[in-house]
């Protein structure tokens, strides 16, 4: 009875959960929208009162960057103020063009209407992908001036509460000594910054905007103009009737399925190895873990194809089956690419993964088993316990509970693993309703194919969104909940 | 009635022992067999390096059905580094990756470490929301974004070069530094303090205190990203084109097997190039493998 009703609990706390998560959910996207009104609002008060409050320097400060900084005698900050606007200035009026496209304030206009010059014989079309990305840039380098002109402002206006409190403004070489003191988080990130911004997020806008046109492998950039066409290619993956609407249910189940499997069997695998390997009567310990350890070592490209060249046709492991007569010889039975079965090329492909995936789980039970607080162990042996009993309520329980954060990570980097599948299969068997996605085809080598062979990229970006919802959710849902977000500062 | 009391006991103290025999026997057994699937496809690989098979005057560099070769020699090697058709510059691209991992090593262990550093140790107004920032950045499919980078590089006109592999390894950095956090995470702040008290700067506290005692985590950042250009594919296949003398070995090995200029009847010597770029790799691995095992733990446990 008391069984029963304990799992009825449980059920009932999984269901709550789920609801107060969706609750949450709601509520803290309000809440971002109020904290964004008061911010903008706050930001607008804060900025009024510095202006109405600052000297001349600081007021003029609002129309010539560097002005402030003159007024106040540090002439090198107010020079390097000052060429930024003049530099931002040139660029946005002038619109100098880049590979034939503009890059400047004309830029914007490009954004909203993605060309309008549709070519003929003696002008070429206009590129609305690069003036896309232009746009994006252009965007990005407009909110870096806005940052640059608030931060001119503010140092005026700190130099102003310096006088006032009859200090001397910082000179330049204090300016550069305290970024190397309490300023030194920002010497430390700027440069990653710059790259994560460039290669990272520029790039990311850039295709979540691609999803909502139509550049795909009859709009080519350069010679026909591409369109804003809203959410059709989304509507396309639901109520379409092309390759996209039919696969897409197929590939998602399989990429859900595939990484359940290549998630647990890794994990239940890598903790037997390390249990193993780690047993007190086992001898040689660094010599079993080398074995394995080799397989993390080499490149995945070498392992998979071998393991690809391995079991093909005509391959060691055909004819080992021939030769024990589980197979006929003039029947040639394919395993991976070619299998009769979609099934069969999954399986193996689960297997395959086992032999790349396990020796990485082992290496971090074995670590996390060496580190397992011995106090623990003493109070059982106090209380009794024989070893047998230790383990299974001490060192089981343990592993578990140190690597559950680990289980979701190697989750969601399994839904977007991309070798294994590409290098092993690339995508086939065929699948019977699609000739671009493949039974094995995950979303991200189903991305791939969509953007760089068949050049449809609002579809591939459309994919790419699909994937970014199903890794964001399972992310929230674990993390809200884990320890180390909680308890971040518990340690130090 | 004495000898029945006792031989029970003597039984069980016997299976005892016994059970401990067989189960050591197992564990043997398994970790023997184990090792041996594990060890297979390696092996393979190796032995289709050195296998030297001629069929009619040709040399057989098909995938065959014998595991062993019936004769071993060094023509595969040969053939990889003599280029014949001159498409295949192995020795070229072994040097490509090597530049490439090179400067990938030095910026981004620096970059990550310092960004790893200011989020673990540096509490100032912007740090929840850039971690909020990097957790959703790290959520989209990485080559989501390798269609933009391409046209970015491109508007640039540094489209297959090595700079451009050498920015685009790096540039991530910043955004996988979870690891390296968590290292931080663990050295007290006391320790930071007193500096403080004694006069340190900030950056006297990173240079001087810090990283003196975070060998491990620099030697683990450090081997990731020079390992990565070896076994990285899919990033440099697109950034890299049709450009063969820049490949790095992973895309050249790749194209030499599976490209559309040549059938995969060139098993063998992808083989022969493939034990070429292991043995650095493995070795470098190997010798370093307390560290990997160190870093490995720690990211886990911090999740």
């Amino acid at each position: 009875m008391e069984h029963i009703e304990n799992k009825k609990n449980k059920k009932s706390s999984v269901i709550s959960r789920f609801l107060s998560f969706f609750k949450n959910l709601g509520l803290g996207i309000v809440n971002g929208f109020i904290n964004l009104g008061k911010k903008i609002k706050n930001g607008c008060t804060k900025f009024y009162k510095r202006f109405m409050d600052g000297s001349i320097g600081t007021k003029l400060s609002h129309f010539v960057m560097g002005v402030g900084n003159f007024y106040h005698k540090q002439f090198l900050k107010g020079l390097i103020y000052l060429s930024i606007q003049a530099g931002f200035l040139y660029l946005m009026i002038t619109s100098p063009k880049v590979n034939n496209t503009p890059i400047g304030f004309k830029s914007l206009s490009n954004l909203i209407t993605l060309g309008t010059e549709p070519g003929d014989f003696f002008t070429p079309t206009d590129n609305s992908m690069l003036m896309l990305l232009f746009g994006v840039i252009v965007l990005g380098i407009i909110g870096m001036f806005l940052m640059a002109y608030n931060s001119n402002i503010k140092s005026s206006y700190k130099a102003d509460m310096d006088k006032r409190k009859n200090k001397k403004p910082t000179s330049f070489k204090e300016d550069i000594k305290s970024l190397l003191d309490e300023r030194f988080h920002v010497a430390l990130l700027t440069p990653a910054m710059i790259g994560v911004l460039i290669f990272t997020i520029l790039p990311t806008i850039f295709m979540i905007f691609i999803a909502f046109t139509n550049f795909d492998k009859e709009h080519t950039a350069g010679l026909h103009l591409i369109d804003w066409v809203g959410f059709k290619n989304f509507a396309d993956i639901f109520s379409g009737t092309g390759e996209i609407s039919r696969r897409f249910l197929p590939v998602l189940s399989w990429t859900l399925i595939w990484a359940f499997f290549a998630t647990t069997t890794n994990y239940i695998g890598g903790i037997l190895l390390a249990l193993l390997i780690n047993k007190k009567e086992v001898k040689l310990k660094k010599l079993w873990r080398t074995v394995f350890v080799i397989t993390i070592a080499l490149p995945q490209f070498v392992t998979l194809l071998a393991m690809r060249s391995l079991l093909s046709n005509g391959g060691p492991v055909n004819q080992m089956l021939v030769t024990i007569g589980l197979m006929q010889a003039n029947e040639p039975f394919e395993i991976l690419a070619f299998a009769s079965s979609p099934w069969i090329a999954k399986t193996a492909i689960i297997l395959i993964n086992i032999w790349i995936g396990v020796p990485y789980t082992m290496l971090m039970t074995s670590g996390i088993l060496m580190n397992v607080p011995s106090e623990l162990y003493e109070a059982a042996q106090i209380d009794g316990a024989t070893k047998r009993q230790a383990f299974f309520n001490i060192t089981i329980p343990y592993i578990i509970f140190v690597t559950t954060p680990y289980l979701i990570t190697s989750f969601i980097g399994n839904i977007t693993s991309f070798n294994v599948i590409f290098l092993l299969t690339g995508g086939l068997p065929r699948a019977a309703g699609g000739a671009i996605a493949g039974e094995t085809d995950l979303l991200v080598t189903w991305l791939y194919k969509l953007t760089i062979e068949q050049n449809d990229y609002n579809l591939g970006s459309v994919i790419a969104i699909m994937t970014f919802i199903i890794t964001a959710s399972a992310t929230l849902i674990s993390y809200r909940r884990s320890k180390s977000y909680k308890e971040e500062d518990a340690f130090q | 009635m004495m000898t029945t009391v006792k031989e029970p006991k003597q039984k069980k103290f016997r299976s005892v022992k016994a059970q401990k025999l067989t189960s050591t026997i197992f564990s043997y057994i398994a970790l023997v067999i184990l090792s041996v699937i594990w060890l297979y496809p390696i092996l393979w690989i190796i032995l289709s390096a050195f296998r030297v098979e001629y069929r009619d005057g040709n040399l057989v560099s098909t995938v065959v059905g014998h595991y062993f070769p019936k004769s071993f020699g060094l023509e595969n090697f040969r053939i990889l580094f003599a280029n014949a058709d001159g498409n295949n510059p192995f020795i070229q691209w072994f040097i490509n990756t090597l530049i490439v991992s090179f400067f990938t090593f030095i910026l981004s262990t620096l970059l990550t470490l310092s960004v790893a550093y200011v989020m673990s140790k540096i509490r100032f107004k912007a740090r929840k929301k850039f971690l909020g920032i990097a957790i959703i950045l790290g959520l989209f499919p990485g080559f989501m974004s390798m269609i933009a980078i391409y046209y970015i590089l491109k508007s640039i006109n540094l489209t297959g070069t090595l700079y451009a592999l050498i920015l685009v390894y790096s540039a991530g950095a910043g955004l996988g530094f979870y690891v390296a956090k968590g290292f931080f995470d663990i050295i007290p702040n006391s320790l930071m303090e007193s500096a403080r008290l004694d006069g340190a700067t900030n950056s006297q506290i990173f240079t001087k205190i810090i990283l003196p005692i975070s060998k491990p985590i620099i030697i683990y950042t450090a081997l990731l990203s020079f390992t990565g250009p070896w076994m990285d594919f899919i990033f440099a296949k697109v950034i890299l084109g049709t450009n063969r003398n820049m490949y790095t070995v992973a895309v050249g090995l790749y194209e030499m097997m599976y490209g559309e200029q040549v059938s995969s009847s060139r098993f063998t010597i992808f083989a022969a190039g493939s034990v070429i770029v292991a043995i650095p790799i493995v070795t470098l691995f190997l010798s370093m493998q307390r560290y990997y095992v160190e870093g490995v733990t720690a990211g886990a446990v911090k999740g």
